[in-house]
């Protein structure tokens, strides 16, 4: 018993309390702070706002069309209008299909039949990346996912268009 | 682990005398709080000290939201203050700590005065506490006016006014503070944001690095 008591000596034991209490007043400083650094990481994103882009549903056609769109884009305390655009077609099962223009490489932008030498791809002008018409890269060039795809939904013949996912993560169209 | 870290750079630098010097020293029994408890005034230097480094801090963290730019310095403010996480409480701290360091600081000043311990050899560094002083005086001024609100606004109004005071160079000075002759407005926005996160804390380090030189080379001045 008296060795136990010997092995922390008072001066350990201040000094254990000393740095405890000023690391407790320390991460009380700090603390604050630090959750203030991270808030962006811990903001959740508001999902699903759906925009008008402009398009009739009787106007999609097999063959994929360039769709541009403005939103309104809150960034902070700064708002704006922001550019967006989508290739939208109907597939194979008559399914409407709208591509997000981003390639999966570095990001440029990719176009339909962007290159006469590859008709009916989606071409990538920076480093020749290619992609099928349902989205799927093309082995053996840059990109090495599929093209991501919109949200969509359809209201009075229109089409509305969301959040861009992956395909993994991308969702069935919701009907309203 | 930590032991470890320390020995192999200790091993390769030597810092163990430099730990010294800064550390370890000997706490004379009159400034010593245990001792007499009056020794507390002896605090009030090393608490000032305290409240500029949580200043620091909290200063670094607010520019990671804060724009001076007169179209969004107050925006940034105002969301940082009611959207972001524990914003308040960091910009809180800042604002409270500013008044708080000043206050500290003259206490301080008020103890080295009533002990006369500014005294020979210690004037130099009563000098240097006298420009840390108004280093301060400066950073307050210069910060007051970054949330761009009315009160910042017509604050910074009346200081440049009283800068225009000061004979012969008046006009030329309170140009040279506002970026501008006539308005108060986007340059002086930015103009006040650089000093006050640049050049004053520039010579503010200088001045405490002096400060504490000069303190650890003299010593505490002795007992009344």
């Amino acid at each position: 018993m008296s060795e136990e008591k010997q092995q922390v000596s008072r001066r350990t034991f201040l000094n254990y309390t000393l740095t405890g209490l000023g690391g407790f007043m320390a991460a009380g400083m700090l603390v604050p702070m630090l959750r203030m650094a991270v808030d962006p990481v811990l903001q959740t994103s508001g999902g699903g706002d759906f925009t008008n882009v402009g398009l009739a549903v009787d106007d999609i056609t097999t063959e994929p069309q360039r769709v541009d769109w403005k939103i309104d884009q809150v960034d902070g305390w700064y708002e704006s209008e922001v550019s967006k655009s989508a290739w939208v077609f109907k597939n194979d099962k008559n399914e409407i299909v709208a591509f997000s223009p981003v390639c999966k490489h570095l990001g440029c932008v990719v176009s339909w039949e962007g290159n006469e030498d590859y008709p009916n791809e989606f071409f990538c002008p920076c480093h020749n990346g290619r992609y099928y018409k349902d989205g799927t890269n093309v082995p053996h060039t840059p990109p090495l996912a599929p093209l991501d795809e919109y949200d969509q939904k359809i209201e009075n013949g229109m089409l509305f268009l969301g959040k861009v996912r992956t395909r993994e993560e991308a969702k069935p169209r919701e009907e309203a | 682990m930590l032991q470890k870290i320390y020995d192999w750079i200790d091993d390769r630098i030597d810092i163990t005398p430099i730990w010294r010097d800064i550390a370890d020293h000997e706490v004379p029994e009159h400034v010593n709080p245990a001792h007499h408890f009056s020794a507390f005034v002896y605090c009030f230097g090393g608490l000032t000290f305290f409240v500029v480094v949580i200043q620091i801090l909290s200063g670094m963290f607010l520019t990671m939201y804060y724009v001076p730019d007169i179209e969004n310095a107050w925006k940034s403010v105002y969301y940082l203050q009611t959207e972001v996480a524990h914003g308040q409480i960091v910009r809180g701290m800042h604002h409270w700590g500013a008044s708080v360091v000043v206050v500290m600081l003259l206490l301080h000043t008020m103890r080295v005065f009533f002990q006369g311990a500014y005294k020979k050899p210690r004037e130099l560094n009563w000098m240097v506490g006298v420009l840390i002083f108004f280093v301060m005086l400066g950073l307050g001024f210069t910060g007051y006016l970054l949330p761009w609100d009315n009160k910042a606004y017509f604050a910074t109004q009346v200081g440049l006014e009283i800068a225009e005071q000061v004979p012969f160079i008046g006009t030329h000075l309170k140009t040279l503070l506002a970026g501008d002759a006539d308005i108060v407005g986007a340059q002086t926005l930015t103009r006040f944001f650089a000093i006050h996160v640049f050049f004053l804390p520039a010579a503010l380090f200088g001045l405490l690095a002096v400060h504490f030189i000069l303190i650890r080379r003299q010593g505490i001045a002795g007992p009344l």
